[in-house]
């Protein structure tokens, strides 16, 4: 227990100081915190649930734009801010700037979560393989339904609003995200590992191992099912607000519902970690972000390559991930263990 | 007695296969009732029928007076109708404990239930229903790393957990060795007498299914050909037809 706690300290820490520590990576790490919500909301369905969903990353998409919208619209006219340079007319006060910002992205939370339950009431009965296609489709159909939206800039995308002059430098503004950032990932963290020690949690293992003895047993599975997503969207929502953020500038297909990348990456993150386990997806998105970031210097031109290299050692060498190697590995360290000692049925049930 | 479970001329086609035709049937409270009949005759489409897996296509099925042929499968389940199943459904990666835990009829059960936390009172119950079992040193082991026959006997433990008034059991003893098959059927003697569960049968070995029901019903080819007491069944001409083939 005592270990844990100094752990969990350590890493607390080590979130605290790292824009002091690395102040080149800052805008890095702070992706990197992303990367782990969407890892920790994705292995929801896809690990504890056993849901195969590539479909989170609409509500990514959506909560990039929903923040975004309201920043500007709550102040400006946001049809003139999205014709071309109208992000120069209009400049927010630094008051309006935060107003809008928390709001924002207190919308770009609830409103992909209650998409989440509509999509998920219509969709969650399919299963396997139909399902995953089933939400394949759903990315690929939002970012070409946001690219046909004069409002929002269409295909050619729209600015977030940029840092209020008169307070502080570029420095401040990236602490500030990093801040933000780090919250939602200490929060997401919190919220799942709760979450996890519930009745949900068991619920969605059950799912996960045999979804129609789980409705033999008499548990409404639809119900978690959909509040599973709900929660997932509410998280990645956020998540996908401050990106829009951070970044500046929302693109339809390349940064909003980026299934290509992101949406690909929050499945590998949680595969390379461990799904299933509350621990894997952070550990795999940390693991991946380097690797990633590290292709991308050393081996430029060639990064893609290198990727798929470590995704196909990943497939064959850890298919259980890493949490899944070190389970299979050291079984009574996770407390699979068998008690010697015996114990006489006292049959008094009633 | 007064039947807890009435199945009235049910029928159950598959396009051109009649999986059920014309069945019907009394489980009186507190019995332990069998149904036999060969491979195909139609023994588990029943037990779908009953426990809502699918529609039936006409008849009836009443369980407490209560109609229940047109309720979907968890409902059923809580009205206190449990099943269990031919090939063992546990949940594999969790270990035997959760599978116990998870089991158990939540207090309250709606939205905002969803994030309850499961009482530790249960993790006894779930104990002394394992020890039950027999499986009580194994709890902490997950239930897939489990042999067929001790999956079999959690499954029995998982649904004892439930506390269901009535409980169908599709082939208890299949591939589990003889010895524990005594095992079995004392455990399930004793489940009808002291925990006072309603049992439905399905077995194929019939010194099993001999000793255990008061009474037994035969199907073959999707249809009831015989009712009675076991020893009225082991002398039924149609019977002995059914399952050995006519001369």
């Amino acid at each position: 227990m005592n270990q844990k706690i100094i752990l969990y300290l350590c890493l607390l820490a080590f979130g605290i100081a790292a824009p002091f520590l690395f102040p080149a990576f800052k805008l890095q790490i702070s992706i990197m915190w992303i990367l782990v919500v969407l890892s920790l909301t994705w292995d929801v369905q896809g690990g504890q649930m056993g849901y195969n969903t590539f479909g989170n990353i609409l509500f990514f998409g959506l909560g990039m734009y929903i923040c975004s919208s309201f920043q500007i619209g709550l102040f400006f006219p946001l049809a003139e801010w999205t014709a071309s340079g109208g992000e120069k007319t209009f400049v927010h006060t630094p008051t309006q700037f935060f107003q809008g910002f928390f709001v924002g992205l207190i919308l770009a939370a609830i409103i992909p979560a209650i998409v989440a339950a509509i999509i998920g009431y219509g969709i969650l009965g399919l299963r396997g393989h139909y399902f995953a296609i089933c939400t394949l489709g759903l990315g690929i159909a939002a970012g070409e339904f946001a690219g046909g939206i004069e409002l929002v800039g269409a295909g050619q995308g729209m600015t977030s609003p940029p840092w209020p002059k008169g307070i502080g430098d570029t420095e401040l503004r990236s602490e500030f995200f990093y801040y933000i950032c780090f919250l939602l990932m200490i929060f997401t963290f919190l919220f799942l590992q709760w979450a996890y020690s519930t009745r949900f949690g068991l619920v969605l293992n059950t799912i996960r191992d045999n979804e129609d003895k789980a409705e033999a047993m008499g548990i409404n599975t639809m119900r978690y099912k959909i509040t599973g997503w709900v929660v997932s969207a509410f998280f990645v929502g956020m998540a996908g607000g401050l990106m829009g953020n951070m970044i500046g500038y929302i693109e339809p297909v390349e940064t909003a519902f980026a299934g290509r990348t992101f949406g690909v990456f929050m499945v590998l993150m949680a595969i390379l970690g461990g799904k299933g386990t509350l621990w894997g997806p952070v550990i795999g998105a940390i693991a991946f972000h380097i690797f990633k970031e590290g292709f991308w210097t050393f081996f430029l031109g060639w990064q893609y390559v290198a990727l798929g290299a470590l995704i196909v050692i990943v497939v064959i060498f850890f298919p259980e991930g890493i949490m899944g190697w070190l389970r299979e590995k050291y079984p009574e360290r996770f407390g699979e263990i068998i008690d010697e000692e015996d114990r006489k049925a006292q049959v008094e049930l009633k | 007695m007064r039947p807890v479970l009435s199945v009235d001329q049910v029928y159950k086609y598959f396009g051109g296969v009649r999986a059920n035709e014309n069945i019907s049937m009394q489980v009186e409270q507190g019995s332990i009732v069998g149904l036999i009949g060969p491979n195909g005759s139609g023994k588990t489409t029943l037990f779908n029928s009953i426990v809502g897996t699918h529609p039936i296509d006409k008849g009836s099925i009443k369980f407490e007076d209560k109609e229940v042929s047109t309720l979907p499968v968890p409902v059923i389940a809580k009205l206190g109708l449990l099943r269990t199943f031919q090939q063992t459904r546990i949940y594999g990666k969790l270990n035997c404990i959760d599978n116990m835990r998870i089991s158990a009829k939540p207090a309250k059960d709606n939205l905002f239930s969803v994030f309850s936390t499961i009482p530790t009172e249960l993790n006894d119950k779930a104990e002394n229903l394992l020890s039950f079992v027999g499986l009580y040193q194994k709890r902490k082991l997950r239930a897939g790393d489990l042999s067929f026959g001790q999956q079999k006997l959690l499954e029995l433990a998982m649904a004892l957990m439930n506390e269901p008034k009535m409980l169908l059991l599709d082939e208890p003893t299949a591939g589990i060795n003889p010895t524990l098959i005594n095992g079995i059927i004392d455990r399930l003697l004793k489940v009808n007498r002291e925990f006072g569960i309603t049992l439905l049968v399905i077995e194929h070995n019939m010194r099993v299914i001999m000793s255990l029901a008061q009474e037994i019903f035969c199907l073959a080819h999707g249809q009831l050909i015989a009712n009675g007491k076991p020893t009225e069944i082991k002398n039924n001409q149609r019977v002995i037809d059914a399952y050995l083939g006519v001369q």
